[in-house]
């Protein structure tokens, strides 16, 4: 896997949780995990397509996710499966939204989909060919973990405009 | 925390918002820096569909509004409020902060952009910004970091 591919992400994620716990975050742990995932806590799952495709997981145990959700409401959110679902999928969104960004800066054109929750106990497969790289974030508020799976599918736009005038 | 002197309008009324985003988590994110500026939460909608019913039903001075939503997304419904109110002042709040996004959002209405997570201190000057061009707001017309004005 390309890491070009995936710094974006890690920058997104350590950038999205720095500035909204308004504390330094900390990249704790780096693998590479060719096993199906297999979710800590509440897992957003987002899928993307496009010249890059692929999938990340943002997974946060339910309490990290309480705090979160405690933190930057002013305290104002009751514990709750739904609210624990609602904080890791805007997180998840922020996350990929802000990596999406930096990518589509360097020339990726890809479409993101809505983050869809993951409840399944059984895991969750990797893209077939695809290992898949999980990163622990360690936060004021807890373990965060991301586990990004992706590959290239075509050239980068500047690149194929440079074939195609050669 | 960080103290912000209260937005008014001219008519030294709070300023109304309408909150629109499809989590209730953001929401109360916003809601929370809203009042830190002083505002009033006239509504809140997370959808685009809701967001034109509560906007009629509202009349806010500002509406902060999400991009991807189910049903209608935040751009589309900027461009069917703009195209019945055009001094609606529409404040688009995404995650994606890339040009085609928000050349988009400007085209259809919008007036400014401001991407998640959001911080406190860019959300008040984008919203004193937009609200210097309301003949009801208070206070001079600030800049925005980066940004001259003549």
């Amino acid at each position: 896997m390309r890491m070009e591919l995936i710094q974006p992400f890690i920058n997104a994620a350590d950038a999205v949780f720095s500035e909204m716990l308004q504390a330094p975050t900390k990249i704790n742990d780096l693998s590479m995990d060719e096993e199906t995932y297999r979710r800590k806590g509440v897992a957003a799952h987002i899928l993307f397509k496009g010249d890059i495709e692929g999938r990340v997981v943002l997974d946060i145990a339910p309490e990290v996710a309480y705090k979160i959700a405690s933190h930057l409401t002013g305290g104002t959110v009751q514990e709750g499966e739904q609210i624990a679902r609602e904080t890791v999928c805007e997180l998840a969104n922020m996350v990929i939204g802000n990596s999406v960004t930096l990518l589509n800066d360097q020339g990726f054109r890809f479409k993101v989909f809505p983050p869809e929750i993951h409840m399944q106990d059984e895991g969750l497969s990797g893209d077939h060919d695809t290992e898949a790289m999980v990163i622990c974030i360690d936060t004021p508020c807890g373990e965060v973990f991301l586990n990004i799976a992706m590959h290239y599918m075509r050239r980068r736009r500047k690149e194929r405009d440079a074939v195609a005038v050669d | 925390m960080q103290q912000f002197a209260p937005l008014h309008r001219k008519d030294n009324q709070s300023v109304r918002y309408l909150v629109v985003d499809d989590s209730v988590f953001a929401r109360k994110n916003l809601i929370k820096m809203i009042e830190m500026f002083g505002g009033e939460v006239a509504g809140e909608a997370g959808d685009g569909l809701t967001a034109i019913a509560e906007f009629n039903r509202t009349k806010p001075d500002i509406v902060l509004m999400d991009i991807t939503m189910p049903q209608m997304e935040g751009i589309e419904a900027v461009e069917r409020i703009v195209r019945q109110h055009a001094d609606a002042r529409i404040v688009m709040v995404s995650s994606v902060g890339y040009q085609e996004n928000i050349l988009a959002a400007l085209q259809k209405g919008a007036k400014h952009f401001v991407q998640k997570p959001v911080k406190a201190e860019v959300l008040y000057e984008i919203l004193r910004y937009v609200l210097s061009d309301d003949p009801n707001a208070a206070g001079a017309p600030v800049a925005l970091a980066g940004e001259r004005r003549a």
